[in-house]
């Protein structure tokens, strides 16, 4: 088991490194660089050796890789291009925030979309299961901004509940995201709890038809029981990825909803960053995003394998 | 007379279709058990034996319900009870066997959890003794080292293991009936044997009734004291075991048993041509006009009732004198032809072994050859063109993993195939030629499976004319249609589906597949085992017809030994995929040498009063072969000593053309 699970961790590692590499070749095929790209019509001349021997950018391509690798296990991102910034605390500021708002949407979300994805199993075709499925479809559908827009028009502008804005600096405390955190909140859960419900529904409509459910009802096991000791454990396995996956996605810098309430999280940075062709700060984050994703499926994996038994066995016969 | 445990008082049970009409499944079932009385209900699938005995639990599928009728069980209307009371019936004094304990058992629980929650449900123990009380249940069903078993999960047992747990499990309520749901198909004749011991050892102990619901008439021959035969959600006869299997009084249940084929006959079973109607399609008449033999107008005009007739059987047909006079010998198609038709062999296969194990990829790129001990080793054999080899063997006998390689599906480790004398045949079909693909083709167990749902059979069959005689318009047209007139299906199944056909109806279009390329072997991996056994006759008979008029040879694979005596011409015995006994098939049933064939043998069931299985090992499942000595060194009952468990053991020759593998002195044999 250990072993299994440090053989996972160790293809993670990997797939992060190679992530590293194909960023930084990513970059170094783009015309001109960080230096170029920041001075604009002054990149001539001494100026822009001054600034190329600052960045370190006139080694070759291979040592610059190397010491980029090397700094950035030691947790040092570098400077930023723009403003000779640490960009290790300007991305960690904004990497808690962009936390913060996933931890939110996932405590709101995730129980939620469980929840009714159960319910509605268990009510099939009937007309709670009608209703709510049919308003997740409708909020898988509706672009983001969309919602985001309707949701700001009418908690914020018509009955003026929650800020329809967050007007907090990047640096703020986190009590102070409060409650204008609210409503990004919001947006994110209804484009995220589609997916993760629907997955649910459908597991949890075949386990109930499963032979095992019928024995466990003629066994003269209560309803409740048959629901939550033999359909739950089996029905909400494959929750586990489609949920993983949102984590990521969620981690990820959620573009859009961040541009529209205005809200400092890693993908405005990111957006600010390629526009302003920063390119240091745009290597770190893309780095930080990879990471994120590879941690947040490998936990998924382990926590499958840690719940389904049937799994594990096989995986381990393989491995041995 | 005892007042009845269960009894079914006119049930009909059905489904409104969708159009609206409310089609029954089940028709006026009355039907009492006594308490401890064992009753079966055999039928063909889709008769409602299964329905019926679930309602027994007031348990009905998804989208049935009761029309009329009721069903009392200890005098309570079990379908008028409510959801608690249902409950602590359920599992308690009425306990079910399901058919499939493998998918019966929920898989992420242990199985101790499983049989806690039982008696936490049903026992009036106090919860201190349960764990006590586990061990105990699972010793009375006789598995080996209970406490081992107790912390494993569902996947971790095989399929005896499972379902001697799913017994257990049943037992726990101590209940005063048990319905047992197909109880030991999907398990090995020596498994099954076991289990059908066990389970009339305990229903003789405590005194419960059972009713045992299975198509398996040795089954049923074997437990039951009474017999309910069941057709389109009808009783159509009910009597003794004695009475039914000696000379069955209706004419669906003479056809049933004339389509069973027999260890002791080689000759091919009687089909029971057509199929039985779908709910609502049976007119006002007898619902088995149509495929019986002896119908007469009326029984088209008037639906026969149950009755009670002179020997105390109850009955329903109009004509069962006439009945007399279906004869239930096999006697349409005469035995196989013993020797192979020429000498050429197609197909010859030296030291053969497979292994499923994965090289290392460290390894394969040092070059270093997998050691591994390999799932199937030293096969060699050869088949003649126009033969039949039979490759019998439990599950896990590797005989599919042979007709794989065969095929070209799965990778060898050594050992060679020649095809047709001269040619080495590729291990990988992509590297064969067009022509040797064509000439060797494959029929699969289950044609769902191995028939694309979405494609009609035109599409299905036109591939392979296509592909190998490049076939078009007309002359494809033409061809399809000699091919379906061959499996005995018209031009009219051309636009059909798989889904819009039976399961017979489609396993012959996959046997038309593989005959559309002209092959001459022909590998069936057992081509019947999912299917009715009439309808199993019927493929049996058509598989026989084709290989008479192409000079076809087969491979067939099956765990059904009787199948195999009714068409292979040699037979060889596999264990843990080694070879333990080759000859032909008479010889080979007539006077079995190794140890391993006679405890196969021995264990079979036959719908024959007199015949008793002997149990001569122990169902121990092996996960893995020796590394040495023989294959069955673990089961085998005759064991010499060491030296099976150090050294392979050495062919002897019985009579010309059969022998076996054992270290055993042949005229010890008997």
């Amino acid at each position: 088991m250990v072993r299994l699970i440090l053989r996972r961790l160790g293809l993670g590692l990997i797939t992060v490194a190679l992530v590293t590499g194909i960023i930084f070749v990513a970059i170094e095929m783009l015309p001109g660089d960080a230096c170029v790209a920041y001075l604009e019509r002054d990149a001539v001349g001494q100026r822009l050796e001054n600034c190329r021997e600052q960045l370190g950018l006139n080694r070759p391509a291979i040592q610059r890789y190397g010491l980029w690798v090397g700094a950035a296990i030691r947790g040092d991102l570098g400077v930023s291009a723009s403003g000779g910034k640490d960009i290790a605390t300007l991305v960690g500021d904004r990497f808690r925030n962009t936390l913060l708002l996933a931890l939110c949407a996932i405590v709101a979300g995730v129980p939620l979309s469980l929840f009714l994805g159960v319910v509605t199993a268990l009510n099939r075709d009937k007309s709670a299961d009608l209703v709510v499925s049919s308003i997740a479809i409708l909020a898988m559908t509706i672009p983001e901004f969309v919602t985001a827009t309707v949701l700001i028009f009418v908690f914020s502008i018509w009955l003026e509940w929650v800020p329809g804005i967050v007007m907090t600096s990047a640096g703020a405390p986190v009590a102070a995201f409060f409650p204008e955190i609210v409503l990004p909140t919001a947006a994110l859960t209804l484009v995220m709890a589609a997916h993760i419900l629907r997955t649910v529904r459908s597991s949890v409509i075949e386990v109930m038809a499963s032979d095992y459910v019928q024995m466990a009802t003629l066994k003269g096991v209560p309803y409740w029981q048959i629901i939550f000791r033999h359909v739950l454990p089996n029905a909400l396995l494959p929750a586990i990825n489609v949920v993983a996956l949102t984590i990521a996605w969620l981690l990820g810098g959620v573009v859009v909803i961040e541009k529209v309430f205005n809200y400092p999280g890693l993908g405005r940075l990111m957006i600010d960053a390629i526009s302003d062709r920063d390119i240091p700060v745009v290597q770190a984050i893309a780095l930080i995003l990879a990471t994120v994703y590879v941690a947040v499926n490998l936990g998924a994996d382990v926590l499958t394998l840690l719940l389904n038994p049937r799994l594990r066995t096989l995986q381990m016969r393989g491995t041995r | 007379m005892e007042p009845a445990l269960i009894r079914f008082d006119d049930l009909s049970v059905g489904f409104t279709s969708r159009d609206g009409r409310l089609l029954p499944v089940l028709r006026h079932i009355s039907l009492a058990i006594a308490p401890g009385e064992t009753v079966g209900l055999v039928g063909e699938s889709g008769s409602g034996k299964s329905t019926l005995a679930l309602a027994a639990m007031g348990y009905l599928k998804r989208g049935l319900k009761v029309i009329s009728g009721t069903v009392t069980f200890a005098e309570q209307h079990m379908f008028s009870l409510g959801g608690s009371e249902l409950e602590r019936i359920r599992g308690g004094k009425l306990a079910l066997i399901p058919q499939n304990s493998g998918q019966s058992l929920t898989p992420t629980l242990r199985i101790g959890a499983q049989l806690t929650e039982a008696l936490r449900l049903h026992s009036k123990l106090d919860p201190a003794q349960f764990p006590a009380r586990t061990l105990d249940l699972l010793r009375q069903v006789r598995l080996p080292d209970p406490e081992a078993i107790i912390a494993r999960f569902p996947h971790e047992l095989s399929g005896g293991q499972q379902q001697r747990v799913a017994i257990a499990m049943a037992l726990a309520g101590e209940p005063k009936a048990l319905l047992l749901d197909e109880p030991t198909t999907g398990l090995d004749v020596t498994t099954q044997a076991h289990i059908l011991d066990l389970l009339s050892d305990i229903a003789q102990k405590s005194g419960m009734a059972m009713v045992y619901v299975s198509h398996d008439l040795g089954a049923i021959a074997r437990v039951c004291q009474r017999v309910v035969v069941m057709y389109a959600g009808e009783i159509v006869l009910e009597g003794t075991p004695a009475q039914i299997f000696k000379n069955p009084t209706h004419p669906y249940a003479r056809g049933l048993l004339a389509s069973i084929p027999r260890v002791s006959n080689a000759r091919l079973p009687v089909a029971l041509e057509g199929r039985p109607p779908a709910p609502g399609e049976a007119g006002q008449g007898c619902a088995f006009a149509d495929r019986c033999p002896i119908v007469q107008p009326v029984c088209r005009l008037e639906r026969p009732e149950l009755r009670a007739i002179a020997s105390g059987e109850w009955l329903r047909c109009h004509v069962p004198e006439l009945a007399q006079g279906i004869v239930m010998e096999p006697m349409t198609a005469p035995a196989p032809v013993a020797e192979a038709s020429s000498d050429t062999a197609i197909f010859t296969l030296s030291e053969l072994a497979i292994s499923y194990h994965q090289a290392n990829w460290f390894r394969q790129l040092l070059g270093q050859a997998d050691k591994s001990t390999p799932t199937v080793k030293d096969i060699s054999l050869t088949l003649a063109r126009g033969e039949t080899l039979g490759l019998v063997g439990e599950s896990g006998s590797g005989k599919s993993t042979i007709l794989k390689a065969l095929a070209g599906l799965t990778p060898r480790q050594s050992g060679t195939i020649a095809f047709d004398a001269t040619e080495d045949l590729a291990a990988n079909v992509d590297h064969r030629q067009p022509d040797q693909r064509r000439r060797i083709q494959l029929v699969f167990q289950n044609p769902d499976e191995s028939l694309n749902p979405r494609q009609t059979v035109a599409e299905i069959l036109a591939q392979p004319l296509r592909l190998y005689f490049g076939l078009s318009g007309q002359a494809l047209r033409a061809r399809m249609v000699e091919l379906l007139i061959q499996v005995r299906l018209g031009a009219h199944y051309l636009d059909r589906l798989p889904s819009q056909m039976s399961g017979g109806e489609k396993q012959r279009v996959a046997i038309a597949r593989a005959f559309a390329a002209e092959p001459d072997v022909v590998l069936c991996d057992e081509v019947t085992s999912a299917l009715d056994v009439s309808v199993q006759a019927a493929v049996l008979t058509l598989l026989d017809r084709l290989r008479r008029e192409r000079n076809t040879a087969y491979i067939f694979v099956s765990h059904d030994l009787a199948v195999v005596r009714a068409l292979a011409d040699r037979v060889a015995v596999l264990y843990q995929g080694r070879l333990c006994e080759i000859g032909r098939a008479s010889d080979v049933y007539a006077n079995p040498a190794h140890p391993y064939t006679q405890v196969l043998l021995s264990a079979i069931l036959e719908p024959e009063l007199a015949a008793r299985p002997k149990l001569m090992a122990a169902d121990v499942q092996e996960l893995s072969p020796p590394a040495k000595g023989c294959a069955c060194q673990r089961r085998c009952p005759l064991k010499v000593g060491m030296i099976c468990e150090t050294e392979t053991p050495p062919w002897q020759t019985v009579t010309p053309g059969h022998s076996f593998a054992c270290h055993k002195p042949n005229n010890s044999m008997g």
